[in-house]
């Protein structure tokens, strides 16, 4: 970042991932005249985006429609997505993939010179386009490259956002820390977009990475935006036990099988069979996240399920499929497993486990990615626009922060070619209140408590409470927890105190986002008495779309979240059984 | 956990308290499945959490955590302890770049000299979005795939005993990243990035040593690029002699 920049931007993006570039794209393509920049807490091609592996899905081939698509993110999302923001997404979804294709992004390739396809969990036709098993990681460093050519897009590489600005209920930039020396600074913009990616470190075992703490959602929480339909946490059913490494379902979707410990393809004893030797799209290894996870947690139950050091597994058998393919198509996936387990899965199985994946939840955002508070736009895992309601599927979301990155980035420009400047008094003041809250609070506090506890424990407590099945009694002990862990997070204690590069205060900040979203995440579920998509509750075992086919809207008050409703959008597809 | 135990000889720097880098060494447990970043994480919830360095998504991707592990440059993400048994285990950072504070090293350098090389497709005409795609065949693919495989992780220029001694040189990954636009079919920029890797701290700097082709996690082979950009190079130079139109393509 040069020295002598003024801090001040038509449109700032805070998140440097998918949808924060794809939206600064957007931005700088609308008009010549706005100043754009982009902020985030790491260099931009570190985003978590980079470990996407399986795909993004379009309608591309003369097999499919427009109308298939919606129809099964719909369905998979148990009729919770709203449905004029699905027909707006799967129709602009094809567009997408091509630009970032004429961008450069190495699309894996039929014989003809067309982009390739491949079959996803929940999709009933070939639509998911990859390159190879990195497609997130091909992808980011694509739009990445891309942004370099706009050389008005300055950037904040390694900048933390504190606090929303917010002047008149209208948000006007951030508060940021600069991780290299320390300093906070004001910087204002006429429109602010959040594209932070989502919280999947709030649990114990996740597939994300150490960066995906909730900062995005927090900072719009505490601002006053609601988080819509946090209860709905994906996990993925086969990462690796211990790490949690994703091993992507594209293993499956070239036809890999989940095996009990006797050697038994057991999913077809939940309704998704028959088993058949070349993958069915929506049956047996096919099926959407949600149900398959639960399908291991009953084999467990079973006694069906290996045991290991680090808990209960089965097995992922790709050696069918033989060497050639997966070198083809699976290449991250042989040396993750090769890595990581030990192993090659050209010879073996490879141990899975369902683990924590993804935040359907978000901050809640219109068809155009704009929030409830005027100036402030979110896209990507950190929004909620409602494409995936109860349950996403597979290769929805890369190609969800394509779409919506860039009509945030749209949305927001046009919003900031409208608007006046940002007064620059009352912007003063924030910051150096902010200055004085992170002196007193982190720098130079002198707590007992240390971070790793307090992090360990409310990972434990989602775990426990916020799980694949999830009760009255444990949530209700869930959030409790969470209640006195926030009280001991005011008797924070950290060893570094110095201003350059102190990593120990970002991890306290982080943890203070992550407490945050946790009780929007444990409360919601609370509320919602019925089973949905990814939240499942013993105690209320059915879909009751009487009283909840609503989405849930969590607003942060000083005694916790505050639980409000807002009606689902149907447009064409009444809700029925979801059943595969 | 383990009651065993490996130490680990980590090299600390505060700018400002610190004249020069010094050594601290931390007794971790010794677990076979820990990699060096475990253990690093291990020392900064537990023993001392000013430790700093970067990290992420530990799964070899991101390519934010690269460190020397016993003067070697690794993925400390990739990098198990069990390799480096009975220890001691040592890590600093990165060779060849300044260092910020402990084992975090200055960037700004790469990202500089990576927009300068102009990694982004250039054509001459855009092809309209309701044309669809530019078709490609798996072969075209295949012939800058390895070179798109770079993550940025700046081990080639740890490796590098080029960019040691001259930092002004462009480096092994910013030329693999030009040579892979180059080489892409849909790319018709080699014009513009050219000028650049022919430049007296191009490729022509490089002494062929191949280091940076070892170290790189993600087989690149970025040794490869900058000889093909070489020789693309001189033939154009020579085409330029040969033809009195310059030999333009």
């Amino acid at each position: 970042m040069p020295a002598d920049v003024a801090y001040s931007h038509d449109v700032l993006v805070i998140g440097g991932g998918g949808a924060g570039l794809r939206a600064a794209i957007a931005a700088a393509e609308t008009s010549d005249r706005l100043s754009i920049a982009v902020l985030s807490k790491v260099y931009p091609m570190r985003s978590h985006t980079v470990s996407a592996e399986g795909g993004t899905a379009a309608v591309m081939r003369d097999n499919d429609s427009l109308d298939t698509h919606a129809k099964d993110t719909i369905f998979g999302s148990d009729f919770l997505a709203d449905q004029d923001v699905v027909e707006a997404f799967v129709k602009e979804a094809p567009g997408e993939v091509i630009q970032i294709e004429h961008w450069g992004c190495p699309w894996s390739r039929d014989p003809d010179g067309r982009v390739s396809v491949r079959p996803f969990g929940g999709m009933t036709v070939n639509r998911t386009l990859y390159a190879a098993d990195k497609t997130g990681f091909h992808m980011l460093h694509a739009l990445f490259q891309t942004s370099l050519k706009y050389e008005k897009i300055v950037r904040y590489d390694e900048w933390f956002a504190t606090s929303l600005l917010v002047e008149d209920s209208r948000v006007c930039g951030v508060a940021a820390l600069n991780v290299h020396d320390g300093s906070v600074r004001a910087i204002t913009a006429k429109a602010v977009i959040i594209c932070t990616g989502g919280a999947g470190r709030v649990f114990q075992f996740t597939t994300n990475a150490a960066i995906k703490t909730g900062d995005g959602m927090a900072l719009a929480y505490r601002a006053g935006a609601p988080l819509k339909d946090m209860e709905f946490m994906q996990y993925h059913p086969t990462g690796l036990p211990g790490t949690g490494i994703l091993i992507t379902e594209a293993s499956r979707g070239e036809g890999g099988h989940l095996k009990n410990k006797d050697g038994y393809r057991y999913l077809q004893d939940y309704g998704l069979g028959p088993p058949t030797d070349k993958p069915v799209h929506r049956k047996m290894e096919l099926g959407p996240r949600d149900i398959l996870s639960r399908c291991h947690m009953q084999e467990h139950q079973k006694g069906r399920t290996f045991e290991g050091p680090h808990g209960h597994y089965v097995h992922l058998d790709l050696r069918h499929l033989g060497e050639k393919l997966i070198d083809s198509n699976l290449p991250f996936v042989r040396e993750l497993v090769k890595n990581y387990v030990g192993i090659d899965p050209v010879y073996e199985p490879i141990p899975v486990r369902p683990v924590l994946h993804y935040t359907m939840g978000g901050i809640s955002t219109d068809i155009n990615a704009k929030t409830p508070l005027e100036g402030l736009y979110a896209a990507g895992e950190v929004a909620c626009v409602s494409i995936n309601g109860a349950n996403r599927l597979g290769s929805n979301s890369l190609t969800e922060l394509l779409v919506f990155g860039a009509r945030a980035g749209r949305s927001a420009a046009r919003h900031a070619l409208e608007r006046p400047a940002v007064p620059s008094n009352p912007v003063a003041q924030l910051v150096s209140d902010e200055r004085r809250r992170l002196d007193t609070r982190y720098l130079r506090a002198d707590g007992r408590e240390r971070i790793a506890d307090i992090r360990d424990e409310m990972r434990k407590a989602m775990e426990d409470g916020c799980g694949i099945y999830r009760d009255k009694a444990t949530m209700a002990k869930t959030c409790d927890t969470l209640r006195r862990l926030r009280e001991r997070f005011g008797r924070i204690s950290l060893t570094d105190r110095d201003a350059v590069f102190n990593t120990e205060l970002i991890a306290a900040l982080e943890l203070e986002s992550m407490l945050d979203v946790a009780a929007a995440v444990a409360h919601g579920a609370l509320a919602r008495e019925e089973s949905r998509g990814a939240h499942t509750r013993t105690d209320f075992p059915k879909r009751d779309d009487a009283r909840f086919l609503k989405h849930t809207l969590a607003y942060r008050t000083p005694d916790g979240p505050r639980i409000e409703y807002l009606p689902v959008t149907i447009t064409r597809w009444p809700p029925e059984e979801r059943k595969y | 956990m383990s009651e065993e135990t490996i130490t680990l000889e980590v090299t600390r720097y505060r700018p400002g308290h610190d004249s020069e880098p010094r050594i601290e060494s931390f007794a971790v447990p010794y677990e076979k499945d820990w990699v060096v970043l475990d253990a690093l994480n291990h020392i900064k919830d537990q023993m001392d959490g000013s430790l700093t360095y970067r990290w992420s998504c530990r799964m070899g991707v991101c390519g934010s955590c690269g460190m020397m592990v016993n003067g070697v440059p690794k993925l400390t993400c990739s990098a198990f302890l069990r390799d480096y048994h009975p220890g001691p285990v040592r890590v600093e950072p990165l060779a060849n770049f300044p260092v910020i504070r402990d084992l975090v090293v200055d960037l700004e350098d790469f990202m500089e000299k990576l927009r300068r090389v102009k990694p982004w497709l250039i054509r001459e005409t855009e092809k309209p979005l309701s044309e669809g795609e530019y078709r490609q065949t798996p072969a075209q693919l295949e012939a800058f795939k390895q070179f798109s495989m770079c993550i940025n992780c700046m081990l080639c220029y740890a490796a590098c005993p080029v960019y040691g001694l001259a930092p002004a040189f462009v480096g092994p990954a910013a030329i693999a990243l030009a040579h892979r636009y180059n080489m892409d079919s849909r790319d018709e920029g080699y014009r513009f990035r050219e000028p650049i890797l022919n430049d007296s701290v191009g490729v022509w700097d490089c002494t062929f040593v191949g280091e940076c082709s070892v170290v790189c996690p993600k087989h690149v082979d970025p040794a490869a690029a900058i000889q093909r950009s070489k020789v693309a190079g001189a033939k154009d130079w020579a085409m330029s002699m040969l033809m009195p139109w310059g030999g333009k393509k």
